[in-house]
């Protein structure tokens, strides 16, 4: 009760606190109740005001800082949530860098506070002083050293609005030991307005007319979108837009679970190894229209040979992704959630079942060619692919899917049936093997709900194991899914490909991974036979706490269809 | 095509905000030609002036890129004929050789140079123009005892107005905005 009061208290009125608790405080008039984390030197007054707010602020203390962020994704991409990290100084910090990149690329609203030296130490070479706020400025959205008590509240309400508004990122605040030391009259007012930053451009309603226009007149439109959709939450406003206009939608890998998948107009994936479909019609459409997304790489391959004949319109709040790398002839900036609105009045009623007869041609060749000897092989060997259907099945499409990065992680995109949207939480633009566990542990965490399964490699699992004791502590019922081909599977792939079978580095030889969980007092099972998968993953399922089911799968698969780097997406290879 | 163009860039005036306008360029592998920065007209706001050599089409996505960061206010590209530009060359040449080659009345006459300073050994002499211009008088000087020389990064005007009545709406506009708030 008393704890209570005095949260309200912190949010209204005026008091003498310590820097450090003023932290807290700033938190707290965020709504923030939980955190992630590691402690050390230079941020221990605020571990130390913390205590006291135990009740109200719950701090998951994890095994590595890169945990810790990870965590924080995970937690930040299930909830729609700013998700929150604290380290200190030095290593701490610097622990900290692969997932403030990782948030950046995948633009995951965090906030990561660091401590600091005392500010008298700056520049000295001091124990643990790093200097974080250089090594984070490329790779963060905005990053502040605060080395006064006073700054804090300011600091940190400028911090949550800039994280979480217009193209959400990860933003940084290193306060220094004195600060926190320091004390300050403790008002918080949320930040509503930076002079310099414009959130969200305005809406130009004739960028909306033009793009009314080319789509009411094309003859073989195609959507693409992006995660854009699930940050904007523009989800239904998307779905009316396609519903209204009959245009085949594909999604990015980050786009998943904003549509579900077993929608009429959701023709699949697109990408390197997306669907079929969508890869080889991307270069027949007339008009493409891109929704929240910002063609990388690995989705349009060969810029030169990509959508070359097709009229692009883009949608999108981040003004610097129009032309970026795809020329653009009908940008429409914006909120997609406000935009969509727009357009889906200003669009005629249509239907375009020839073209989408189309995408259900190649669907069906890449069934016969690609799907089928997956979830259905003659071999003896597990597939990741029956894997993942069945656990999809199980959980009846309902599961948040967290997955690391290779080719389970590919499998488990392409072969999961997304009903509802979040469901989709994997490091899609910096592809940072290690992120899936500790993601997985801030996803269920974030959404105790919600069924959590993470699906990793045999690779990226032993880089943050360690996470298990962070699981175990926190009693988080995270399903995992190790898929074993003792292989980093999908650099494997590439040297058979495309380096003659040369596999240099890529073999491993692995741990007893269930004794590994067992010594985390986390129930383990392997299993290697087609006949022990429905009940061993229905036990996973049905088990009330975390639990780890490894699966033996064929060590020398391969992912299809694939689109070879370098090459344009109509060569996309079924074999 | 690979021409000069000059960036302005309108930012706050905050620590580290040098760093972050740099790192859009080295991201990109760019060479910065020239950069300057300094206070502007408009009190608190920073100006900072860039030359690059590159495409237009790499210096518009790199504009974007500059507006993207939370702290710039406005960066804006010109060509050399839509603006008002100058640098500045220092040189030190020797006293004795500038008075054996009647160097100091060419100077002021027909380079426009001026003397800053006359000391015991050497003499100041400072050039003000275009670079083709200072480069001009570095290579006149050179064969009569140039000691040292040093340039300065480019400073230039913009020459449509337009573009900086916006921006002072836009900052007018958002003081207006921001006054209930403390910190910014
Ligand atoms: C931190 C990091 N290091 C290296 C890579 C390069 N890489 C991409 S996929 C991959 C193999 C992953 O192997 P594994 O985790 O076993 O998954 P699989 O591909 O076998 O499913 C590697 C090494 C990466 N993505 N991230």
């Amino acid at each position: 009760m008393q704890m209570e009061a005095t949260i309200a208290q912190s949010v209204s009125e005026k008091v003498k606190t310590s820097g450090a608790e003023a932290v807290i405080r700033s938190l707290l008039a965020e709504k923030v109740d939980l955190l992630f984390g590691y402690p050390g030197g230079a941020i221990m007054p605020v571990y130390d005001a913390l205590f006291h707010y135990q009740q109200a602020l719950k701090h998951v203390l994890t095994r590595h800082e890169q945990g810790a962020i990870h965590a924080a994704q995970g937690y930040a991409r299930a909830t729609g949530k700013v998700g929150v990290v604290m380290a200190t100084s030095g290593p701490g910090a610097t622990n900290l860098i692969t997932g403030i990149a990782d948030a950046m690329i995948d633009s995951t609203p965090l906030v990561c506070i660091t401590g600091q030296v005392g500010s008298h130490l700056l520049g000295t070479d001091a124990f643990q002083e790093t200097d974080i706020i250089s090594i984070s400025m490329p790779c963060t959205k905005w990053n502040f050293q605060v080395t006064k008590a006073e700054e804090i509240p300011a600091a940190l309400a400028k911090a949550f609005y800039i994280a979480q508004s217009g193209r959400p990122g990860p933003v940084l605040i290193d306060i220094t030991k004195d600060a926190q030391f320091g004390e300050v009259e403790f008002e918080y007012s949320p930040c509503q307005n930076v002079r310099s930053y414009k959130p969200e451009p305005p809406i130009n309603p004739e960028a909306i007319e033009q793009a009314a226009e080319l789509i009411n007149s094309a003859k073989r439109p195609f959507v693409l979108f992006g995660q854009g959709v699930i940050l904007g939450q523009a989800e239904e406003e998307f779905k009316s837009f396609i519903e209204k206009t009959g245009i085949p939608a594909a999604s990015t890998l980050l786009g998943l679970s904003a549509l579900p998948t077993d929608h009429p107009l959701n023709v699949g994936m697109l990408g390197m190894h997306g669907n079929y479909g969508p890869n080889k019609l991307t270069n027949e459409c007339d008009v493409l229209i891109a929704i929240g997304m910002r063609f990388d790489d690995r989705v349009t391959g060969d810029l030169s040979r990509y959508a070359v004949q097709a009229k692009v319109i883009h949608l999108d709040i981040d003004p610097s992704e129009i032309n970026k790398n795809v020329k653009v002839q009908v940008p429409v900036l914006g909120n997609c959630k406000e935009t969509l609105k727009h357009l889906t009045q200003a669009v005629k009623r249509k239907s375009h079942q020839a073209w989408l007869e189309q995408f259900r041609a190649y669907d069906q060749i890449e069934h016969e060619q690609v799907i089928e000897p997956e979830l259905k092989p003659l071999g003896p060997e597990l597939t990741m692919g029956e894997v993942i259907r069945q656990v999809n099945e199980l959980a009846r499409g309902e599961a948040i899917l967290v997955t690391d990065v290779g080719q389970h992680q590919m499998v488990a995109c392409r072969y999961t049936h997304f009903k509802q949207t979040k469901s989709n939480i994997t490091s899609g633009g910096l592809g940072t093997m290690g992120f899936c566990l500790p993601a997985a542990l801030g996803a269920k965490l974030g959404t105790p709900d919600r069924e959590v399964v993470a699906v990793i490699g045999d690779g990226g699992f032993q880089m943050t194991l360690q996470e298990l004791g962070t699981i175990f502590q926190t009693k988080a019922a995270v399903k995992i899914i190790i898929l074993n081909n003792s292989f980093l599977g999908m650099v494997r792939q590439w040297q058979q490909l495309f380096f003659d079978k040369r596999y240099s580095s890529t073999e491993m030889v692995n741990p007893d991974f269930v004794k590994i969980a067992e010594g985390y007092g986390i129930k383990g099972r392997s299993i290697k036979q087609r006949s022990q998968l429905k009940e061993a993953v229905a036990e996973m399922l049905d088990h009330k706490e975390s639990y780890l089911l490894e699966v033996h799968v064929g060590k020398e698969d391969n992912v299809f269809p694939m689109v070879p780097t370098g090459a344009s997406v109509s060569d996309v290879r079924l074999s | 095509m690979c021409k000069d163009f000059t960036i302005t860039v309108f930012t706050e005036d905050h620590i580290g905000l040098l760093n972050r306008i740099t790192s859009v360029f080295t991201r990109r592998h760019l060479n910065i030609e020239s950069l300057n920065t300094s206070e502007s007209q408009i009190p608190g706001i920073h100006r900072f002036t860039i030359v690059l050599n590159t495409t237009e089409e790499i210096v518009q996505k790199i504009v974007l890129q500059l507006e993207k960061q939370v702290e710039v206010i406005k960066a804006v590209y010109h060509l050399d004929e839509e603006t008002v530009f100058q640098e500045i060359t220092l040189f030190k040449v020797s006293v004795e050789q500038a008075a054996q080659h009647n160097l100091v009345e060419r100077l002021i006459r027909d380079k426009n140079a001026r003397i800053l300073s006359v000391e015991q050994d050497f003499m100041i002499i400072e050039k003000t123009g275009h670079k083709a211009e200072n480069d001009d008088l570095l290579e006149f000087l050179r064969p009569f005892g140039l000691i040292d020389y040093v340039k300065s990064g480019r400073v230039s005007l913009i020459k449509p107005d337009e573009e900086l009545k916006n921006l002072h709406e836009l900052v007018n506009e958002a003081k207006q905005a921001n006054n209930n708030q403390s910190f910014n």
